[in-house]
């Protein structure tokens, strides 16, 4: 039998360990799997490398665990925090105890969704001619420059959806998806707060964006704290 | 008549937005050109955290905490909306299925270079977001901006003293005192405002800008 749940969100996150690489979903503060975040947070573990789209805005529960300075680098397309007072991971970065790779969002997630298709690498125009792109090689397709960006792949992916069932088939709301899909293939070990777990069934296959196959565990986390 | 404000520069901006566009709206001014289209045009407003679609800012009625746009504001869909995933909002930018995108920069140069992602603040991250996703895969980039910083350095320059986003990207400028095209010759003046004689436009432009011999009067409602 296939039974992704679990019934605890320690029970959830509880092989994370110290040099854990760990992809976090979300885009602005929609489709974070807070409970899951905070449950690292608290959980000690340090020497992490966190891939995500931000750095986490003041308040959010990425940028609490950015303030533990237990995650040592970041992978994202966006480290700054709104307003003018600097965030946890500015203060950080500024005082060069973390690491930063800045990647261009739609690269973020193309690299991504790459990791969990089995391409090691890929071509893309974006960054062409930019310092992002510095250090890449460099070819051209069609008369454009592109350069030559890898694939991302972690040991966790920490998502928040909407529903699942017991196989681990999931669905989202609104604009709660953004890095979930391509984050649940791209990990060795696939973690979901999902809003509700709902009965054999009630999830229409035609509705499913996150097939069960790329999800390890699920837990109910009914707000989106 | 005074510089453009904010949404009168938004305003402007609008107007050459044309009907049944696929349209991505920068963070900053650009999100307030979605105020302004003119009605008789239906343009789908495209956000890169997965819209297809975006309808008016959310009231209190309208409500619903699972959506919001690229700036984080809360938002609703317009008939005809769908919703994707990251690497499918990004497939439609990279991919070049957007017609248009409006981003704010801080500087542009004659051959369309421009930079807009890096401000280098002190005690800041950098953000490089979807900018340099958009400037290289929309079909056309077009910025709005002021014309000068509040400083009066021209953002019109020979060359970016910022961190390029994308090299030759930008086709048309929109700033609060003129409209510019960014021409295969650099930059022409399209529109200016009343009382911008040319020379006090050359003077607040970085590098050398054509008149053109047509240009009209950059006009815009009391907003």
């Amino acid at each position: 039998m296939i039974d992704k749940r679990v019934a605890s969100i320690a029970e959830a996150v509880a092989d994370i360990g110290d040099g854990a690489r760990i992809m976090l979903s979300g885009f602005q503060h929609i489709g974070v799997a807070n409970a899951l975040i905070r449950a690292i947070t608290e959980s000690g573990i340090k020497d992490l490398t966190i891939i995500s789209n931000g750095a986490g805005h003041h308040g959010s529960s990425q940028a609490d665990l950015m303030e533990t300075g237990r995650v040592t680098r970041l992978i994202c397309s966006s480290a700054r925090g709104r307003g003018k007072d600097s965030t946890p991971f500015e203060k950080l970065y500024h005082s060069g105890k973390i690491e930063l790779e800045l990647v261009p969002q739609g690269t973020l997630a193309e690299r991504i969704r790459a990791g969990g298709a089995g391409i090691p690498a890929f071509y893309t125009a974006t960054g062409a001619s930019t310092d992002l792109a510095a250090d890449k090689e460099k070819r051209r397709f069609n008369g454009r420059d592109c350069v030559l960006e890898t694939a991302l792949t972690a040991d966790f992916a920490l998502l928040r959806a909407d529903r699942g069932d017991r196989w681990g088939n999931l669905t989202y709301r609104g604009t709660q998806a953004n890095f979930g899909p391509v984050m649940a293939t791209a990990a060795k070990v696939t973690i979901a707060e999902v809003r509700q777990v709902v009965a054999d069934g009630e999830i229409d296959p035609h509705h499913v964006r996150t097939p069960g196959i790329y999800v390890d565990r699920m837990v109910t986390v009914p707000e989106e704290g | 008549m005074p510089a453009l404000s904010r949404d009168q520069m938004a305003w402007r901006a609008a107007q050459d937005i044309h009907d049944g566009a696929y349209v991505n709206l920068g963070i900053g001014v650009p999100v307030l050109v979605a105020n302004y289209i003119p009605a008789d045009r239906e343009v789908m407003l495209q956000s890169e955290n997965g819209i297809v679609g975006i309808g008016p800012v959310a009231t209190e009625n309208t409500l619903d905490p699972d959506f919001v746009d690229a700036g984080g504001q809360r938002i609703t869909l317009q008939a005809g909306a769908s919703l994707t995933d990251s690497a499918g909002a990004f497939a439609m930018i990279i991919g070049g299925h957007l017609d248009v995108t409006m981003l704010g920069a801080f500087q542009v140069a004659p051959n369309g270079d421009f930079a807009n992602w890096d401000a280098r603040l002190p005690n800041k991250g950098p953000l490089v977001g979807g900018a340099m996703d958009l400037a290289t895969g929309a079909r056309e980039v077009r910025v709005i901006m002021a014309h000068t910083t509040k400083q009066g350095e021209p953002r019109l320059v020979e060359r970016c003293s910022y961190p390029l986003t994308a090299p030759a990207a930008v086709t048309k400028i929109y700033t609060d005192i003129a409209v510019v095209e960014v021409t295969p010759d650099g930059f022409v003046a399209r529109e200016r405002l009343e009382g911008v004689s040319a020379d006090e436009l050359r003077e607040k432009t970085g590098a050398p800008i054509d008149i053109a011999p047509d240009c009209a009067t950059l006009t815009a409602p009391d907003l």
